[in-house]
């Protein structure tokens, strides 16, 4: 049935299956970025600026973290993370702390992030194929990076969930070694010593510590 | 052979503190007050002289050379990688390990240049302690060691056995033995100057942080990097 050919008052409504006839094809068009080619070009986005980029080769850590909160965080689900970081201490939590912790854990990582590039050397990234049928919601896309001078390539994994909002990560594995799960024992430590309050109270306090530089003595 | 013979002492030793201990936390980790005060030594031991010389090292020496001087000793690791690789029944890696030594041992210029990845012959890392795990030993506790740091009691056994293979170790002439063994663990020292200060940044115990990405990377590395997967998200009720 065709509205249009209604002359009564149903051609009121001529805007309104206009708009829905030209959200199909958009609707078709948001159907996400595969997480393969989502991890490889916020990879080869972000290596592109290092490259140019002599403050952060310097040692800036800000500029790093800047350019990390805009390309990179936005790809991420941190709220996972921090509850396979808690794991069953997670629940002991309450929806203000839980929302406290992310937002620390997040600072955390994206202040280890900065330092880890901000090393950064000319590189080869190696994808390997995914291995996921079309209808998976979880998928690993596995990569070897092999610094140059180096004969050994490190795994980098990137564990990904399919969002609404696209394709998340909510994990990434260095050498097999989770950024996420490696955090485990050192919060359950805390919360089982001083509590969730305790743990975020530490958390912030590693926040607040000046950013190791370089340079900086360790 | 005294390096040994120190190395089981402390084997000894922390089995004895192990004894007494409490634990605190982590069932891998039953020696954990031994572990941390060797930890905290090690740490001291690095701070003062292995990572300002490594510093020193990479700052002196140009990184072609660095290169140079690390795959010369990885071409010496690559001997027992592939002895490895044949007690875990891979013959197919070990045949590729075994060419990888004769192709940088000849073209690579004594192992210097290590011409064998250039031509798409991968290194792999294999040692005996892997070689115990793949065989079905387990981990046993965790066990920090005096200077070479985080391990287990599977891999400090491993570790001996390792290094009564290492041809650097049985080099005659004792100085010239001993400078090997110094340059090489400077050199391994320098190439984890960059890993270690994503450490600092990153750990909020660094003791435990470091022991359970140890844990992990042993287990990825037993496994060849695609290990059985782990429930992530365990039992959501609260643990008390």
């Amino acid at each position: 049935m065709n509205p249009a050919s209604d002359q009564n008052p149903m051609a009121m409504k001529i805007p309104f299956y206009a708009l829905f006839a030209l959200l199909i094809p958009l609707a078709h068009a948001q159907q996400p970025v595969a997480p393969d080619v989502l991890v490889k070009s916020i990879t080869e986005e972000v290596v592109a600026i290092l490259k140019k980029d002599k403050d952060i080769q310097a040692g800036d850590t800000k500029k790093a973290a800047d350019l990390i909160e805009t390309k990179v965080v936005p790809h991420f689900n941190f709220v996972r993370m921090t509850r396979i970081a808690m794991g069953r201490n997670w629940r002991l939590a309450s929806p203000e702390q839980q929302k406290i912790l992310a937002d620390e854990f997040k600072t955390l990582l994206v202040r280890t992030y900065s330092t880890a590039i901000s090393n950064y050397r000319e590189q080869q990234i190696e994808y390997k194929p995914l291995r996921a049928k079309p209808e998976d919601t979880e998928v690993t896309v596995r990569s070897d990076v092999r610094p140059s001078g180096s004969s050994q390539p490190v795994s980098i994994d990137y564990e990904m969930e399919k969002t609404p909002d696209g394709w998340k990560v909510y994990d990434v594995k260095v050498g097999g070694v989770s950024l996420v799960t490696t955090y485990r024992d050192t919060f359950a430590g805390e919360v089982r010593e001083h509590g969730v309050d305790g743990l975020i109270k530490s958390l912030t306090a590693k926040n607040r510590q000046p950013e190791r530089s370089k340079a900086g003595k360790a | 052979m005294a390096r040994a013979k120190r190395l089981c002492a402390a084997l000894l030793l922390a089995g004895t503190l192990g004894g007494c201990a409490t634990s605190g936390g982590n069932p891998a980790d039953p020696l954990e007050p031994f572990n941390r005060v060797m930890f905290r030594f090690n740490d001291a031991v690095d701070g003062a002289v292995a990572k300002p010389v490594a510093k020193g090292y990479r700052s002196v020496v140009p990184g072609f050379l660095r290169t140079g001087i690390s795959n010369f000793f990885s071409n010496l690791e690559d001997v027992w990688i592939s002895v490895n690789d044949v007690l875990q029944g891979k013959f197919q890696q070990g045949l590729e390990d075994f060419t990888r030594v004769f192709f940088n041992s000849t073209f690579g210029i004594a192992g210097v240049f290590d011409f064998a990845s250039d031509v798409g012959l991968q290194k792999h890392n294999e040692d005996f302690g892997q070689t115990l795990g793949w065989w079905g030993v387990g981990s046993g506790a965790y066990l920090v060691l005096p200077i070479l740091g985080p391990s287990t009691v599977r891999d400090g056994f491993g570790f001996l056995v390792d290094t009564q293979a290492d041809p650097v170790w049985r080099v005659g002439n004792v100085p010239a033995r001993n400078t090997a063994v110094g340059v090489r663990f400077i050199a391994r020292r320098a190439e984890l100057l960059d890993a270690t200060s994503v450490v600092e940044q990153a750990a909020l115990d660094k003791y435990s942080f470091v022991r359970d990405a140890w844990m992990q990377r042993r287990r990825n590395l037993i496994y060849d990097g695609d290990p059985p997967r782990e429930r992530e998200e365990p039992d959501d009720e609260p643990s008390k």
